[in-house]
């Protein structure tokens, strides 16, 4: 076992590990830090897919914008002085049956498929390509991104505002 | 063994799973949110382990970008739903938002 | 060329999508934005035509372009545009008459209630017509083919509140369905066989004799059905004189100049297809047709109906230059007959504008009232006649020439010259009876005759312009270079196809002087004969109809081809549904009846079972249900996520399924 096979277990025990917290801790506040330890353990493996601006993008983003996002709407939404910050469960038994049996599927599938696998296993900082490719080839999902970010701004703002 | 394919994928299905879990059974409505969130990287991590290993270009890096993109800004929509439902509400339990019941 | 052709056929379909979608908010309700276009496309087209002159090469294809349509399997359909000469011809006269039309319909519509709409027709009928002659291939053709045959549905039903005018809509349709079906079933043929629908492709599999006499024949005659139903040929000309319902511009424009011209053009166009009996099949339709109709102009009294008989008898000419090999008669006569029979009708719509009545027996003396409408009639009614030097005396000339030599080449067949001889002395005859009456004599109604006027400059600059192109415009010899006879040599025939008829040897000259002198003098003399008696008045007209009361009749009544269709395919139809009326009455009521009663007195006993037991077992069923709808609806919990739990159990149900 090299060093980048032992990163990834480490990594991949990191986010299962924390994305686990997050689902089962009853406290939203406790599920909350599970997930920013997640986002961690993604970002994580991007590096190791030689991902290196996708695993900045997602440190900045998730971590910095969403997660935030995330916490003020638990704050706003519930109150914290009362320890009622707990969520409940419900449908349980369905739910590890379905959920046990997609997973299944989804394992099968991926073991089962012969992938084609092709190409180098280089590592090349991808910072520069993708902006090259923002700019010229992928200008008008860029453009289109843009003006949904905008929408989005300007809809949410209209919906949580107080009649 | 060797670090491939499959074992990204695994990793991205068990990611998955763990995120419907939560989108199915939470009552809280932030955390079903967090659940949605599980299960976009779950599917970003698909697209850049596809990327590096399949087809050698850029192309699913951009679109993981792409996917964040449109993750934040589902979760801006998403947590101001949120707040107007506890307007409507005074709860965020999604079990108490259910006037499509039959 | 090819953008020019293409913005050709879109402006009118733009000007049809923007009339038809919001035509009545326009200012003048869109009038000026449907002629423009067509005038703007009339010069792309007036370009067209100038290069294919100053190149002056014999059927020269100027642009031709495919674009691939749809594929099965490995048939690969093409749709495509070629313009050789005749089709820069064909787009001249058609944008022509098309924006004149258009022009003219300014004054003649002027406050119709559905004004746009009209417009909006007449943009989509000037498209249809306009892809027609663009398209390179058989089910192009088609298509196009169906598109003038609805535009032209709902321009002659265009005031469908009048019963006549609906019932002429739907007529022309279904009648030209019936020739339809013959033409599809030989683009079917020629399809199956040779596997392609363009024309170069089926012209070479023709020439290496893909197809065997037999199956060429049929698939000629068929296709001709077609122009049978869409020129009005005999046996199914009855519908283009009840179109006469539709405005007159219209008339002008779709049932004189262009779409019953449709026929002649795709009978020239697929010229090459034709074995020698197909071509005489064509001929002799034609030469019935011709005569049959000029006839029946002579006694009619709605100075329309006579113009549409003209026009029937006219196509018949068309097709008898075609049939006996006079390719370049028969088109130079669809041209030159477009202009002077467009005119011939916006000047009896000028008339009809004036007077406010259809009839011949309401007009006379107009002459002195409408100058430029009767100037513009008599060079158009001259031209028709074929008095030298006007442009119908150049084809008609050449069609009788051609149908000479034909009787001169072939033994036992020269009455097909006989007969258009006379038909020729016949349309003259019945032309000037026309003007006789209508812009001659005294004013038959003084009131309509005081209130008549000249039309507005809109009406007249169209029959202006036409009346120039009716005066000797068209001269043989050019045309005839330019548009000469096609032969399948061309596309490669490896034997020697036989030939029918043309050449430039003695036989062709002597018929060509023959023919010449004998039109001049039979024109001269019907013209004559129609001034002894219409306006010398030294011969009755009432007396001799009434000694000829039977032949009279006859040709009143149009040879009572209507009475005979109604009394036998429509009346066999009636037959049918009054027998089968009967049955269900007689047979079928009875049977009911005979039930009912049967069923009446079981009802009484079984009223009884009704109520104790039925009752209860329905009852009982009712309270299943309502049990089982209390237990399931809560399965509708209005939860999201349960609802989302269903589907991704749905979802392995699907895996396994797939799996096993």
């Amino acid at each position: 076992m090299d060093f980048t096979n032992i990163a990834f277990y480490i990594f991949a025990a990191l986010t299962v590990g924390s994305a686990g917290v997050m689902v089962f801790h009853r406290n939203v506040v406790y599920s909350a830090v599970g997930l920013l330890f997640a986002f961690f353990g993604v970002a994580g493996i991007y590096v190791l897919l030689a991902a290196d601006f996708i695993a900045i993008v997602q440190i900045l983003i998730y971590v910095g914008g969403i997660l935030i996002l995330l916490l003020f709407g638990v704050m706003l939404s519930q109150k914290l002085t009362k320890v009622d910050v707990r969520t409940e469960s419900m449908q349980l038994v369905p739910a590890v049956v379905v959920v046990g049996g997609v997973l299944a599927v989804l394992l099968l599938t991926i073991s089962s498929t012969p992938w084609k696998l092709a190409g180098s296993l280089e590592y090349e900082p991808t910072t520069k390509a993708i902006g090259r490719l923002m700019m010229t080839e992928y200008l008008i999902p860029f453009e289109i991104a843009s003006v949904l970010l905008l929408a989005a701004l300007i809809g949410a703002a209209y919906i949580a505002r107080k009649n | 063994m060797e670090v491939g394919l499959n074992h990204y994928l695994a990793l991205a299905a068990i990611l998955f799973s763990l995120g419907l879990f939560a989108v199915v059974t939470k009552k809280n409505a932030v955390t079903v949110l967090m659940g949605v969130e599980l299960i976009l990287n779950a599917a970003n991590i698909n697209f850049v382990a596809f990327a590096r290993f399949i087809d050698t270009d850029l192309d699913g890096q951009i679109i993981a970008v792409f996917v964040i993109v449109t993750a934040a800004a589902a979760a801006a929509v998403a947590l101001a739903i949120v707040l107007n439902l506890y307007e409507r509400l005074k709860s965020i339990n999604l079990d108490e938002a259910d006037s499509l019941a039959g | 060329m090819i953008t020019n052709a293409i913005l050709i056929l879109l402006l009118p379909l733009a000007a049809f999508v923007v009339q038809i979608s919001f035509g009545k908010r326009l200012p003048r309700k869109g009038d000026w934005l449907s002629t423009g276009a067509m005038f703007i496309a009339l010069f792309m087209a007036l370009s067209i035509l100038v290069d294919a002159i100053s190149t002056y090469e014999s059927n020269k294809v100027l642009a031709a372009q495919t674009w691939e349509w749809f594929s099965f399997g490995s048939v690969h359909v093409t749709f495509g545009i070629v313009i050789d000469n005749l089709t820069a011809f064909m787009l001249f006269v058609v944008t022509l008459i098309s924006a004149l039309v258009h022009l003219y319909s300014i004054g003649y519509m002027h406050g119709d209630p559905r004004y746009s709409r009209y417009f909006a027709y007449l943009g989509l009928f000037s498209f249809s017509m306009l892809g027609l002659v663009l398209v390179d291939n058989f089910l192009g053709i088609y298509v196009f083919w169906e598109l003038v045959g609805l535009s032209s549905y709902l321009l002659i039903g265009f005031w469908f509140e009048k019963d006549s005018a609906s019932n002429a809509g739907k007529k022309a349709f279904i009648t030209n369905r019936i020739g339809d079906v013959g033409m599809f079933a030989a683009i079917m043929i020629l399809f199956s066989t040779f596997g392609t629908f363009d024309f170069d492709g089926v012209f070479a599999g023709v020439a290496a004799g893909g197809l065997s006499d037999g199956w060429l024949t049929a698939a000629g005659i068929l296709l001709f059905f077609g122009a049978i139903g869409k020129s009005a040929q005999f046996p199914l000309h009855v519908w283009l004189p009840d179109a006469m319902e539709g405005p007159t511009p219209v008339s002008a424009l779709i049932h004189a100049a262009t779409m019953v011209a449709a026929g002649v053009y795709m009978v020239g166009r697929t010229f090459v297809l034709y074995s020698a009996d197909a071509l005489f099949f064509i001929a002799v339709i034609g030469t019935i047709t011709a005569f049959m109709a000029a006839t029946i102009a002579i006694v009619q009294k709605d100075i329309k109906r006579v113009l549409a008989y003209s026009t029937i008898s006219q196509l018949g000419y068309m097709m008898v230059g075609l049939g006996t090999g006079g390719y370049t008669a028969g088109l130079m006569h669809l041209t030159t007959h477009a202009m002077f029979k467009a005119l011939l009708f916006l000047g009896s719509g000028s008339v009809i504008h004036a007077v406010h009545s259809q009839e011949m027996d309401d007009m006379g003396g107009l002459r002195k009232k409408m100058p430029i409408t009767f100037w513009t009639f008599l060079i158009a009614t001259l031209a028709l006649s074929g008095v030298p030097p006007l442009s119908g005396f150049f084809s008609k000339d050449a069609i009788l020439a051609s149908a000479l030599e034909y009787g001169m080449r072939h033994s036992g067949q020269m009455w097909i010259f006989v007969i258009m001889l006379l038909s020729a002395g016949i349309t003259a005859f019945y032309m000037f009876r026309l003007v006789y009456m209508t812009f001659f004599g005294e004013p038959a109604d003084k009131k309509k005759y005081d209130h008549a006027h000249e039309s507005p400059l809109t009406m007249t600059l169209p029959l202006m312009i036409l009346a120039v192109f009716s005066i000797g415009t068209f001269s043989w010899g050019w045309f005839e270079h330019l548009i000469s006879k096609p032969s399948l040599a061309a596309y490669g025939a490896v034997a020697a196809v036989a030939e029918h008829g043309g050449g430039h040897d003695d036989v062709a000259h002597t018929a060509h002087t023959i023919a010449m002198i004998s039109s001049i003098v039979v024109a001269l003399s019907g013209i004559l004969l129609a001034t002894t008696v219409y306006y010398w008045k030294k011969i009755s007209a009432e007396t001799w109809g009434s000694r000829l009361k039977p032949l009279y009749n006859l040709l009143w009544n149009k040879y009572y081809f209507d009475e005979l269709y109604a009394a036998t395919i429509i009346s066999g139809t009636l037959w049918k549904s009054r027998f089968l009326a009967m049955f269900d009455l007689r047979v079928i009521d009875g049977v009911v009846n005979g039930v009912g009663r049967l069923t009446a007195g079981l009802s009484n006993v079984s009223g009884k079972v009704d109520l104790r037991v039925v009752d209860g077992l329905v009852n009982l069923v009712g309270r299943i249900v309502a049990y089982a709808g209390a237990r399931l609806r809560t399965l509708q919990t209005g939860n999201v996520q349960s609802y989302l739990l269903m589907a991704l159990f749905a979802v392995i149900i699907l895996f396994v399924i797939q799996q096993f």
